[in-house]
C-alpha cells in the first residue's frame, strides 16, 4: 500500500514510544551501568571498562552454556518446523473437526510456563510417570533425573509438546489461503501430491513459516521457566541454557558485572539473528 | 493414503493430551496414592485438593491477582497499540521503519536479562507488589507484539475506506472509532489474545514484582511445592486449574484462531 508522509503520525506512536521506553531503556541502561563496573556493596562503584565482557567471552562456562542452547534451539527447530507442516498439511479444511483440533491443539499455548515444567516433571518421573514408568517398562534404563540424555531428551519432547502448536497453527491459516484454482490447475496438470507440496504450498508458506522459525528461535532461546522447574538445569550443568545460567549467576551468586556482560552479549546475539530473518521477511512483504 | 489422513492430527492429539490427562488423574488422587501406587486412573477418588484451593484464600487469591494483572495488561497493550498500528500501516513518518524494528527488538528480550533492574525499577518508583507493576512490565513485549499483530490487520484494509470516510464528512476520530475499529475488530480479538496469552504465561517477571499482594498462582504453586513438603496432589490441582482461564479464552477465538496465528499476515 502506498504511505502517505505524515509526521504528526508521530503522535499517534508516542504512549507506546514512552511505555515501551520506561520499561526497556532504564533496564538496559542500569545493565549497561553494571557491566562496565564492580562493586562491593554499599552502592559504592568502580569503573572496570570492559573487564567482565572479555571475562565472560573467555569462560569456559559462557561457551558451554552457549553451545547447549544453540544445540538446544537447533534440535527443537528441527522437529518442529517439518513435524508442524505435517500436522498442518493432514488437518482437515473444513466440517466439525476444525475446531476441536484447533482448541485442542492450541491448548498447551496457554499453559503458564513453571506448570508445563511441572506437568512433565510427574509426567517423566519414573517411578509416578507415566512416561518414565513406560519407557522403563520397555526395558530402557531411563531417569531425567540423573541421566543427562534423558534430561536432554525429556526437554526437547518437552518443549516439542509445548510449542509445536504453534509452527501447526501458523502453517494451516497459510495453507487455508491458498486459493482452490491452483489446486484445480494443478490436478488438470496431472501433477503428484509431491510436487503439489513442493511447488505450490511451500512457496506459498514461506512467509508464514518465516514467522513461525522467528518466533521459535527467539523463545526457544530466552527459554528459562520450563527446563528450570523440569530439571533445575541438571544433571550436573547439562541442562543449563543461558538464561539459566544467567540468573544462576546474577540473582543466585550475584556477580552482577559479569551476569550484565553475559546479559549485554545475549542480547545482541539475539539480536542479531532476529534483524536477519526481519530484513528476510520484509523483502517478501515488499514483494 | 488420503483415507489415513485423520491419523496424524489424532496421533498428534493424544501426544497433547497424555501429559494434561496426567495432571488431571493426580489431581483427583491423594499424596499418598500418587507415592504409593501406579494406577492410570484415580483409584481412591477425591476431590479434597480442589476444597482445599477454593477455600484457602493463599491458593484462591494466586488466581485473582494472576487474572487482575493480566486483563490490566491486555487492556492498555490493545488500547495504547490500536492508534500507533493505525499510524505504521497509513503514513511514513521519520524513523518509521527503525522504530517498529526497535520495538519488535522488545519482544526479543530475554526477561531473564531484565529481571533484576526491573525489581530495582519498580522498587525505586514504589510500585512494587502492586498488580500494575506486572501489567506494566509485561507491556515490554506485549505491546510490540500488539502492534505488530493490529499493523499486519490493519495493513488489509484498503485506504479507500479511510478517504471515503473523510468525503462523507467524518472527523479522524469519529471515522477511527465509528468505523475502522469494527473494520478491524477480528485483528483486535486476535491481539488481546496474544496480550492474554503472552502475560497469563509468563513468570519469571512476575515472580520477580512480586511478593504477597499481587503473588500470581504460578508462583504460590512453586512456594508450596517447596516448604509444605511435596503435596503433589495439591499442586496438580492448581496445575489443573490454570489450564481453565485458557481454554477459555480459546474457545472464544476458536474462529480467529487460525488467521490470528499468522498475526494477520497470510
Amino acid at each position: 500500500m502506498l504511505k502517505t508522509a505524515n509526521q504528526k503520525a508521530w503522535y499517534f506512536v508516542v504512549p507506546v514510544v514512552v511505555l515501551v521506553a520506561f520499561n526497556a531503556l532504564i533496564p538496559l541502561m542500569t545493565v549497561v551501568n553494571y557491566s562496565v563496573q564492580e562493586t562491593f556493596g554499599d552502592n559504592v562503584f568502580f569503573w572496570e571498562g570492559v573487564k567482565w565482557f572479555e571475562e565472560v567471552l573467555n569462560s569456559d562456562r559462557f561457551h558451554d552454556s552457549f553451545l547447549r542452547q544453540l544445540a538446544f534451539t537447533g534440535m527443537i527447530l528441527v522437529i518442529e518446523v517439518p513435524l508442524g507442516i505435517g500436522v498442518a498439511l493432514s488437518m482437515p479444511r473444513k466440517g466439525p473437526w476444525v475446531s476441536v483440533c484447533l482448541v485442542l491443539m492450541a491448548l498447551p499455548l496457554l499453559i503458564p510456563w513453571n506448570v508445563v515444567g511441572a506437568m512433565w516433571n510427574i509426567f517423566a518421573l519414573p517411578d509416578i510417570g507415566l512416561l518414565g514408568r513406560s519407557i522403563n517398562a520397555l526395558g530402557i534404563d531411563y531417569n531425567f533425573t540423573q541421566q543427562p540424555e534423558s534430561a536432554w531428551m525429556t526437554t526437547v519432547l518437552m518443549d516439542v509438546w509445548h510449542w509445536t502448536s504453534l509452527v501447526v497453527l501458523l502453517a494451516y491459516a497459510g495453507l487455508c489461503s491458498i486459493p482452490d484454482a491452483y489446486y484445480q490447475a494443478a490436478k488438470i496438470d496431472g501433477a503428484s501430491a509431491w510436487s503439489v507440496f513442493w511447488r505450490i504450498q511451500l512457496p506459498k508458506l514461506k512467509r508464514v513459516l518465516t514467522i513461525a522459525i522467528l518466533l521459535r528461535f527467539m523463545d526457544s532461546f530466552m527459554i528459562y521457566t520450563e527446563p528450570f522447574v523440569l530439571t533445575g538445569g541438571g544433571p550436573g550443568n547439562t541442562t543449563t541454557f543461558l538464561s539459566i545460567d544467567l540468573v544462576k549467576i546474577a540473582l543466585g551468586q550475584f556477580d552482577l558485572g559479569p551476569a550484565a556482560a553475559m546479559s549485554l552479549i545475549y542480547f545482541l546475539v539475539v539480536l542479531l539473528v532476529c534483524w536477519v530473518f526481519y530484513t528476510l521477511m520484509m523483502r517478501h512483504e515488499g514483494q | 493414503m488420503r483415507t489415513h489422513r485423520w491419523l496424524v492430527p489424532t496421533l498428534y492429539i493424544v501426544f497433547l493430551m497424555l501429559p494434561i490427562y496426567w495432571l488431571l488423574n493426580m489431581s483427583f488422587k491423594t499424596t499418598n496414592e500418587i507415592l504409593g501406587t501406579f494406577s492410570l486412573w484415580p483409584l481412591d477418588f477425591t476431590l479434597d485438593n480442589y476444597r482445599k484451593i477454593f477455600t484457602d484464600p493463599t491458593w484462591y487469591n494466586g488466581y485473582l491477582n494472576s487474572i487482575t494483572y493480566v486483563v490490566m495488561n491486555t487492556v492498555i497493550s490493545v488500547s495504547v497499540a490500536l492508534p500507533a498500528a493505525y499510524a505504521f500501516s497509513r503514513y511514513r513518518f521519520l524513523g518509521d521503519k527503525h522504530l517498529f524494528f526497535w520495538l519488535l527488538t522488545n519482544r526479543m528480550a530475554p526477561p531473564a536479562v531484565f529481571a533484576l533492574p526491573f525489581f530495582q525499577l519498580y522498587s525505586a518508583i514504589g510500585l512494587f507488589d502492586t498488580h500494575i507493576a506486572v501489567a506494566l512490565a509485561h507491556c515490554l513485549f506485549n505491546i510490540p507484539l500488539a502492534v505488530w499483530i493490529l499493523e499486519g490487520f490493519m495493513s488489509a484494509v484498503p485506504k479507500e475506506l479511510d478517504e471515503t470516510a473523510y468525503l462523507d464528512g467524518y472527523s479522524f476520530w469519529r471515522f477511527f472509532v465509528k468505523i475502522f475499529i469494527p473494520t478491524v475488530a477480528a485483528g483486535i480479538g486476535v491481539a488481546a489474545f496474544f496480550c492474554f496469552m503472552y502475560s497469563w504465561v509468563e513468570l519469571l517477571l512476575a515472580k520477580t514484582l512480586t511478593s504477597v499482594a499481587a503473588k500470581p498462582i504460578a508462583a504460590t504453586m512453586t512456594r508450596t511445592a517447596s516448604t509444605a513438603g511435596y503435596e503433589l496432589g495439591l499442586l496438580a490441582a492448581a496445575g489443573t486449574l490454570t489450564l481453565v482461564p485458557g481454554a477459555f479464552v480459546i474457545y472464544f477465538v476458536r474462529n480467529y484462531i487460525a488467521k490470528g496465528f499468522a498475526l494477520g499476515r497470510v
